[in-house]
Formats: C-alpha cells, sequence, structure tokens
C-alpha cells in the first residue's frame, strides 16, 4: 500500500514553538512476511498548553501513536521534536531520561505498583530523578494533597477506590512536573460520575499550563478537549 | 525545584532497603528461597569448624613430640620361630644404635635413649604398676614437662648410679598420700628408691600414630641405675607363660640440629640401622613429617569441603535464579511502569540484582549463624574440639554475595530487556 500523501491542510509543521511536533512519522511492524504500517506518515504539531484527544477506531493507529508520543518506541521514520529536541534517534537510556524529564503518564488500569503506599508510589519518578528521601516525600505529600488525598498517604492501591487510584496516578505523573501528560482511556475503568472528575482534573491541570493528550475512543471524553484528531488507517483524517 | 542526581551509594542503599521491602512482603517466598544458601554455608563453616578443631588438636600433639626430634621405637618382630620354644625374644634398639647415632649421623645433635620396664612399685601398704624409664637427663629437655617439686635427674645421678627417681605427679598421688613427697623411699622391684622430683602427667596416648614418650604413670631413673637393677631382660607373665624379651634400648630420641635437617638425618637413620639389623625391629618416626602429613591431610580434607560447599551454594543460587526469575515474570508490570515512568536498564538491573544480593547474603549471614552455633553445640554434647576459623566466615559471606550477583545477574537482564509497551500491557 502506497503511503497516502493526503495530509490534512492546517496540520502543517509550522509552528516552531511546539512543544509535541511529528514531521511525517512512520512506524512500520513486520507480520511474518506482510509488513504492516501502523502510522503511514503522520505530521502533527501540539502547541505547548493544549488540550487534545487522539481518536480513532482499534486499528486506526493510536496505540502505535501513543508509543511514540511517549517515547516508548521509536519512529521507522520521520522526525519526532519533543520540546525541541529530536528524539526519534535517541537510544534508550536517553529516551528514559527524555520521559523522566518531560513526561507523565496516565494509564487506562491505573498502573500503580501494588506493594507500594500511596506516598511511594507518587514518589517513584523522584527517586529516579535521585530526590532526597525528605524532599521527595514532601512533594509527595503535596501532590497527593492538590488531587484530594492528602490522608490517604499511607494506605496502598487496594485499599482505595478506582477514582482515587486514578487521581493518585495522576498525581505520580505529575511528580516530575513534566511539560506534557499522556492520558491513555483515563477514564476507561471508571464509572461516568468518576470519570467526570478525572477528567475535570486534567481540564485543571491543563488550565495550568499542562499539555495534555489523551487517547480515547468515547466522544464526551474527547469532547473534553479543545482539538480532537481522527485517526484512521494510520493517517491523520481530520482535525476539529 | 532542582532535580540534582544524588550520589551513587545513596541510591544504592534506597535500593537495599526497597529489596529488602519487597523481599519481606513474601516471608516465607524469601526465608525459602535463601534455605539453599542458609545450610550450605552453614554445614561448611560446621564441618571446617569440627575439621580444623580436630586436625588442629592432633597437629599439637604432633608438635608436642617436638618436630626437631626423631622417634625410634623398638618393635618385637611377629613371633618367629627360634623363639618359639626358648621364650626368649631379643629384638630392639642397642646402646650400639645409640653410640652410632649421636657419632656417625649427620646433623644429630644429641640422642636420649630410654629403658622401658614395667614394675611393680610399694610405698608402705600401697601398689601400683607403674612404667619405669631409664633414661638420661636430656630427656627432661626433650619431653618438657613442667617441674612441680625437687629437681629433675642430674649428670650425677647417672655416674653414680643412684637410686634416685622422678615421679609424675600421677604416679606420685597414688603412691604418696603425704604432703611432703620429696625424699621419701619408693620401693620399685626390689630396691629403693628415693623421690628428687615431681613433674606433671600429660594424657600421654599416641599422636598422628606414635607413641608419646611419656605416659601418665611413669617413674624416672637413671639409665645407668637401670642397666645394674633389672638388667636387660624384661620378664613379661602372662596367661600361666612367662615372656621373656632382651631389649637393650626400648626408645630413642634423637634431636636434630635444625628443622630443614630433620629428613636427611632421619634417612641417614634409617639406613644405617636397616645395615645393623636383620630384621625390622625397630620403627623410625618423624614427627615432623607427620605434621606435613597431617597439614596435607587438612588441606585434602578443605578441598573436599570446598568442593561440596561450591555444589551446595551453587544449588543454593539456582534456587534463588529460579524464584528470581519467577518474580520477574510476576513484576513484569511494576517493571513496566518503572521503565514508562523513566527508568534506565541499568536501574532495573541494579534493582533487581540488589534484591538478589540481599536475598543471598542474608541467606549468608543466618548461614554463618547456623554454622558457628552447631560446632558448639557439637563440642558441648560430644566433646569434639571444634575451631571456626575467621576465612570460612569472611570467605563464606564473600560467596554468599557472590552467589547473589552470579545467579541475580540473568533475571535482573530478563527484568531490564523487558519491552516497556509489552510490559504495561501484561496481565
Amino acid at each position: 500500500m502506497p503511503p497516502s500523501p493526503a495530509t490534512p491542510p492546517g496540520t502543517a509543521p509550522a509552528a516552531t514553538a511546539a512543544i509535541v511536533r511529528l514531521e511525517d512519522v512512520r512506524k512500520t511492524y513486520r507480520m511474518g512476511s506482510e509488513e504492516v504500517h501502523a502510522l503511514a506518515g503522520v505530521s502533527v504539531a501540539f502547541e505547548p498548553g493544549s488540550f487534545w484527544a487522539i481518536m480513532g477506531p482499534s486499528g486506526s493507529g493510536k496505540s502505535t501513536m501513543l508509543n511514540l508520543l511517549g517515547c516508548l518506541d521509536r519512529p521507522t521514520s520521520g522526525r519526532y521534536i519533543l520540546a525541541g529536541e529530536d528524539v526519534s534517534r535517541m537510544d534508550d537510556d536517553a529516551l528514559s531520561g527524555i520521559r523522566l524529564t518531560y513526561l507523565g503518564f496516565v494509564f487506562q488500569s491505573f498502573n500503580l505498583i501494588a506493594q507500594l503506599t500511596v506516598r511511594e508510589n507518587i514518589e517513584l519518578p523522584l527517586f529516579y530523578l535521585g530526590w532526597e528521601p525528605h524532599d521527595s516525600a514532601r512533594r509527595a505529600a503535596e501532590l497527593a494533597h492538590r488531587v484530594e488525598l492528602g490522608a490517604r498517604l499511607g494506605h496502598r492501591p487496594a485499599e482505595l477506590s478506582g477514582g482515587q487510584q486514578q487521581r493518585v496516578a495522576i498525581a505520580r505523573a505529575l511528580a516530575n512536573d513534566p511539560q506534557v501528560i499522556l492520558a491513555d482511556e483515563p477514564t476507561g475503568n471508571l464509572d461516568s460520575a468518576t470519570g467526570k472528575t478525572i477528567m475535570e482534573l486534567l481540564r485543571d491541570l491543563n488550565r495550568q499550563g499542562k499539555t495534555i493528550i489523551i487517547v480515547t475512543h468515547e466522544p464526551e471524553i474527547a469532547s473534553w478537549a479543545d482539538h480532537r484528531l481522527h485517526m484512521k488507517d494510520g493517517l491523520v483524517d481530520r482535525i476539529d | 525545584m532542582a532535580l540534582l542526581p544524588q550520589v551513587n551509594l545513596n541510591r544504592t542503599l534506597r535500593l537495599v532497603k526497597l529489596g529488602v521491602k519487597t523481599l519481606l512482603l513474601h516471608k516465607l517466598r524469601s526465608l525459602l528461597t535463601m534455605l539453599g544458601v542458609v545450610f550450605g554455608v552453614g554445614s561448611v563453616i560446621a564441618m571446617l569448624a569440627v575439621g580444623t578443631g580436630a586436625s588442629r588438636e592432633a597437629q599439637e600433639q604432633i608438635r608436642r613430640l617436638g618436630s626437631q626430634n626423631i622417634i625410634i621405637h623398638s618393635v618385637q618382630p611377629q613371633q618367629d620361630q627360634t623363639t618359639e620354644r626358648v621364650r626368649m625374644s631379643i629384638y630392639g634398639l642397642t646402646y650400639d644404635d645409640d653410640a652410632r647415632i649421636r657419632e656417625t649421623i649427620p646433623f644429630v645433635s644429641r640422642t636420649v635413649p630410654a629403658k622401658l620396664i614395667p614394675q611393680e612399685a610399694r610405698v608402705g601398704g600401697r601398689q601400683m604398676e607403674l612404667r619405669v624409664v631409664g633414661t638420661t637427663p636430656g630427656w627432661f629437655e626433650l619431653v618438657e614437662r613442667e617441674l612441680l617439686a625437687g629437681r629433675r635427674l642430674q649428670e650425677s645421678d647417672m655416674v653414680r648410679s643412684a637410686n634416685v627417681t622422678v615421679l609424675t605427679e600421677r604416679s606420685a598421688r597414688r603412691l604418696l598420700a603425704t604432703e611432703q613427697v620429696l625424699g621419701e623411699s619408693v620401693r620399685i622391684g626390689s630396691n629403693y628408691y628415693q623421690v628428687v622430683g615431681i613433674i606433671r602427667s600429660e594424657t600421654g596416648g599416641t599422636a598422628g600414630g606414635v607413641q608419646t614418650p611419656d605416659q601418665e604413670v611413669d617413674a624416672y631413673i637413671p639409665i645407668t641405675t637401670a642397666r645394674e637393677r633389672f638388667g636387660d631382660i624384661v620378664v613379661r607373665r602372662r596367661e600361666g607363660s612367662t615372656e621373656r624379651s632382651l631389649v637393650e634400648l626400648h626408645q630413642l630420641v634423637v634431636e636434630v640440629d635444625a628443622i630443614e635437617n630433620v629428613q636427611a638425618a632421619a634417612t641417614a637413620i634409617e639406613h644405617m640401622l636397616r645395615r645393623f639389623h636383620s630384621r625390622e625391629d625397630y620403627r623410625v618416626s618423624v614427627p615432623l613429617a607427620l605434621l606435613r602429613q597431617a597439614e596435607a591431610t587438612q588441606r585434602t580434607f578443605n578441598i573436599v569441603l570446598g568442593s561440596i560447599a561450591g555444589i551446595s551454594l551453587l544449588v543454593g543460587g539456582i534456587g534463588i535464579m529460579n524464584i528470581m526469575l519467577a518474580s520477574v515474570t510476576e513484576r513484569t508490570r511494576e517493571i513496566g511502569i518503572r521503565r514508562a515512568i523513566g527508568a534506565k536498564r541499568s536501574q532495573i538491573v541494579g534493582q533487581f540484582l540488589i534484591e538478589t544480593i540481599v536475598l543471598s547474603s542474608t541467606g549468608g549471614l543466618i548461614g554463618i549463624a547456623v554454622g558457628v552455633t552447631i560446632p558448639q553445640v557439637i563440642e558441648y554434647f560430644a566433646g569434639m574440639p571444634t575451631v571456626v576459623p575467621l576465612y570460612a566466615v569472611v570467605l563464606s559471606l564473600g560467596i554468599s554475595v557472590a552467589v547473589g550477583v552470579i545467579f541475580g545477574i540473568y533475571p535482573a537482564m530478563r527484568a531490564a530487556k523487558l519491552d516497556p509497551i509489552v510490559a504495561l500491557r501484561y496481565d
């Protein structure tokens, strides 16, 4: 399948100030003898402080997109510039450093470490940043307070409700003071009322200046974002 | 906000804490996992302690025989036809042997001959069997025993063939109840001997297969006196028959001038004796050679123990590796989370490696405690001397850490190689 040159207008990588910029990014997987183009030439640019939702049916390439944006994977070709750094050819260690410095992750299944307490989970990025235990404990307490879980610092994830766990995950994503927060179906495992509080929290963070990118297939959730990027067959279908 | 990286030691310490915490989450599993190392280390230290204790005792006994000495015993050959009817056997070392060794063998600085005559001793109503040792004053220099009272034998006693005796403490206690034992007369055989000195008795017995020169119940008299009073024929009555033997000297202790000449002198002595004796009616023992042999035996013992230790620790290490591999699989998601947050591969390796080392070295520490306790118990109940060698403790701890490193590296690498994307999706 020849890559389609049809890149919708208005997504051209014009703004140099973009925090996230993909330039003709392709990702090809080999499945047996067949090549699968998960991303077939994507060019987008996200402004700092913007709130994006990436949408699309399964198989549209949105998971691949999220992995690339999260620096968990490298593009087969094309460039990915994050906060002014070209991360598309970085080695594993350098990418780890980028994730630690610029990114915060929120997952559908919360992904807290079960044997650690709320405080220790929030402290995790700070541990890898090499913070002193005293400082990181104080910051974890602040962040827990911010997500209204100040009284639960000593609890383990299993003792919390789903919504509370997701708030811990958000606090953890904030610990390293990242520029970009990537959320993968953040409300997927929550009831709609709880999901709403999580989305409110993310929107508040966006208003405080964080760039937020969520991946979702639910239009109601996507409607919280300022921009919606629709993916189809490994390409950007449209932006609204 | 300063995001300064901290010193490595600090971080390692925190990883150790994290490892301890993680292992404490599964106390029983951790305990069972380290059991292999516990038993490996414990049994090795215990065995080494018992082995070292035993061999050190043997070596001490041999050393007490004197490492510069060569001890020659007269040995009665297997009953030969000629003596069957006569009931008189002639064998052993002669006065000439003594003179030849003293005068012709190089490196020999002195010889101490001894005649050993079992006799009955009496004081008043008391009586006991003791061993009369006819010897020279040199005896007391080669067989060092504490003088408890009086004096040892002197050259003048030899010259006068005096009827004087030095008793061992045990002999004196059994024969003489009075406080004042010096100057008392003891009847040995058919003569009276004046007690001039008391020396400490040692348990005697054998050391490395060599009869110690002295025994608990000895009476030392000048060899000249022994010759005159008892002659060279020893009469033993047993089971209705009388057995006579003619032995000039029962024992000859040869002192060599320096340790490095002991072997040469021993060879020369054997050569000489072989020339003058038609039968092998003597036995040459070299304590130094026995000591070397005992040391070599211990080395062999240590090598065998080391191999057993190696195998048991290998088994223990494989057990640990097995559990750590299972743990890595079980914690795939945790690894994915840590990697997504920004942990480098090397940090994941560090985390799992340190956890394994904590596990194995804790096992090692418990093993050392077990290994130090068991010998105490053995010593208490079996009365065997044990020595826990320091090197065994240090070595065990080092090996436990090494086991952690060797058997931890593979699971840790496996953990670090996980693709974070796959790991995050793992259930």
